[in-house]
């Protein structure tokens, strides 16, 4: 106690010829020592990232092999990517990806939170409805490699799971290759991407709902609201910042993806699951064009960060609506 | 009280969750009914769907090839056989990938994380100017996709001697990842007590010891969250150790993986073992 008395007199003195100028000098100076700390991560940030990208968008516009001098060609590559099948190809695909990543799971995430929350947690208690979300949950834990090497041995066309439990139950004639054949193999990565996400929305959701005030759901009940009209009325209101957060991350994610169909199709048959990320790497690393692989690259980047820039300005708003 | 009394022995949680105990006994344990028993039948039918590929992977990783043959992949297995997994793991030198997975995961998580508190502790404790811009642009690193970065990563690191070296993904993942950390302990830093910090600069401490002994302590759940994400993130990272660690015996569990799976088609258990290898450490 005796040490701590004399104290205050001493900081007070001490800060009595800052206190001379205005706060703000004082506030400048003591944050002007404070750039230093942002040096490693500035310059890694300028390494790894600024760099890179800068070269990237250089290379773009280059006609180049990857060994050799980089050919000026101005915006060549870009002209010649709006005339290729396959770069229109790539990006629809990604449309049905973020169908299968974003759309389908967070519609069916919603829907069974909702079930879970309100109709089986009531009636069976919670720990049913935590069960069966654990259960849904389990393919996130799984290194999406794992799940695609998972996933390549049940549709393997000889003795793959799908195909023997057909031949098993007396509809041998359902028999595909259900990757390596174009009318299908969307559709079998689609059904993958679907199995993977649901757990991560049906957490979310769940987690959402069980902000929600309880009242409103008893104060339906009494009123005599269905499940349905207290699903439509109460659950998708209440639950629309989750919803947009969901969509708009999930979606970003299905623009970038990439293991799943490296491990599942390789973009093939054709070009049947091509996605822009496999589509550019298999233009720097296998077809060697380079210049053409940055100017997909390029776009894509361009695509997701715009739709981040989207998802930033939403949540800071949605940060101060909380604050009002 | 009586009437909060009976809550805490089903679930001691937030006042949101005591509720319900109070709806069940009011209305549905009665209510169940066919609809009910259905519904529920329903879900865990979906659900029991869900974990089916987990089933199978684990019964199949453990059954001798010529029984998968003779009587199929959903029959249980009659004995332990453990061929697959073993030639598996011995053929692709499995030990040597576990342990390249754990030190590049150990060290990304580790390096990411000082980077984040670095960063963050100008942004949020300096209150830098334009700190939100410097947040913004950081955030790029996080979003942009990394195919627009592979080709002159791969071209500066063999330029640098870091190519098909653990160190080289080492220092981009580090990199790569420290942009979410520091935005997340920026936020948390944003709003760290004032006076504390006022207090700490009153009596002399410099910017170092309020960064050693102030903020590292009371941020240090926050790091351990962030350091177990990085982790897991990178032990699951796919696409730039699979370009910048081409040789065999530096690449990672995924990596692997995912190279094996155009190989032992032929084998009907091997992707079983193989996969199930994979789900072990997770």
């Amino acid at each position: 106690m005796t040490a701590v008395t004399p104290a205050p007199p001493a900081p007070t003195s001490r800060k009595s010829p800052r206190t001379t100028g205005t706060p703000r000098r004082t506030a400048r100076e003591t944050s002007r020592g404070y750039w230093i700390y942002l040096l490693p991560g500035a310059v890694g940030f300028i390494a790894i990232v600024a760099i890179p990208f800068g070269m990237n968008l250089y290379y773009s516009l280059t006609s180049w092999r990857g060994v050799g001098t980089p050919k000026f060609v101005g915006l060549d590559n870009y002209i010649r990517l709006v005339a290729d099948p396959a770069f229109w190809a790539s990006f629809l695909h990604s449309g049905a990806f973020i169908v299968a990543m974003a759309v389908i799971p967070t519609a069916l995430g919603v829907f069974l939170a909702a079930v879970l929350f309100d109709y089986i947690a009531p009636k069976f208690g919670t720990r049913a409805a935590s069960i069966l979300r654990a259960m849904f949950y389990l393919p996130q834990i799984l290194p999406i490699v794992v799940a695609g090497v998972l996933w390549k041995w049940l549709y393997q066309p000889q003795y793959g799971i799908l195909n023997t439990v057909l031949d098993g139950v007396g509809l041998g004639g359902l028999r595909q290759n259900w990757l390596g054949d174009a009318d299908t193999s969307m559709l079998a990565v689609m059904n993958v991407l679907i199995w993977l996400q649901i757990g991560y929305t049906v957490v979310v959701f769940m987690a959402g709902l069980s902000r929600v005030d309880p009242a409103l759901y008893e104060a339906a009940e009494i009123d005599g609201a269905g499940w349905f009209q207290r699903f439509w009325s109460i659950t998708i209101p209440q639950l629309r910042p989750e919803i947009a957060v969901v969509l708009i991350t999930t979606s970003v994610a299905a623009l970038k993806v990439f293991a799943p169909i490296y491990v599942l199709t390789r973009g093939g048959p054709g070009t049947s699951t091509i996605v822009p990320a496999y589509f550019s790497y298999s233009n720097f690393f296998t077809t060697t064009q380079v210049g053409y692989g940055a100017a997909v690259a390029s776009l894509l980047a361009l695509l997701v960060t715009i739709i981040a820039i989207v998802l930033l300005r939403y949540q800071t708003r949605n940060a101060e609506g909380f604050e009002k | 009280m009586t009437t909060t009394a009976p809550a805490p022995d089903t679930v001691p949680a937030t006042p949101v969750r005591r509720q319900k105990p109070a709806r069940t006994n009011r209305n549905a344990r009665s209510r169940r009914g066919i609809s009910g028993w259905t519904v529920l039948i329903l879900l865990a039918g979906a659900a029991a769907l869900m974990i089916f590929p987990f089933w199978l992977a684990l019964i199949n990783a453990f059954k001798p090839s010529t029984e998968y043959i003779a009587d199929g992949p959903i029959g249980i297995p009659t004995q332990l056989d453990f061929t697959a997994i073993i030639d598996f793991w011995v053929g692709v030198n499995f030990n040597q990938k576990l342990l390249n997975s754990v030190i590049l995961s150990g060290s990304v998580a580790l390096i990411a994380a000082t980077l984040s508190l670095l960063s963050a502790f100008a942004i949020g404790i300096g209150r830098l100017k334009g700190r939100v811009w410097i947040l913004a642009v950081f955030m790029l690193a996080f979003t942009i996709p990394q195919e627009a970065l592979v080709y002159p990563l791969f071209v500066l690191s063999r330029e640098l001697n870091l190519y098909d070296s653990l160190l080289g993904v080492t220092i981009i993942l580090a990199v790569l990842q420290s942009a979410f950390g520091t935005y997340m302990l920026a936020s948390v830093l944003g709003s760290f007590p004032m006076e504390v910090l006022e207090a700490a600069r009153l009596d002399g401490a410099s910017r170092f010891q309020i960064l050693r002994l102030i903020v590292l302590p009371l941020t240090r759940s926050t790091l351990a969250v962030l350091v177990t994400f990085f982790f897991i993130w990178t032990w699951n990272d796919f696409f730039l150790p699979l370009v910048l660690l081409p040789s065999a015996s530096n690449q990672t569990v995924s990596v692997s993986l995912g190279a094996l799976s155009g190989q032992y088609t032929s084998d009907p258990t091997a992707l079983a073992a193989a996969s199930m290898a994979g789900i072990l450490p997770a």
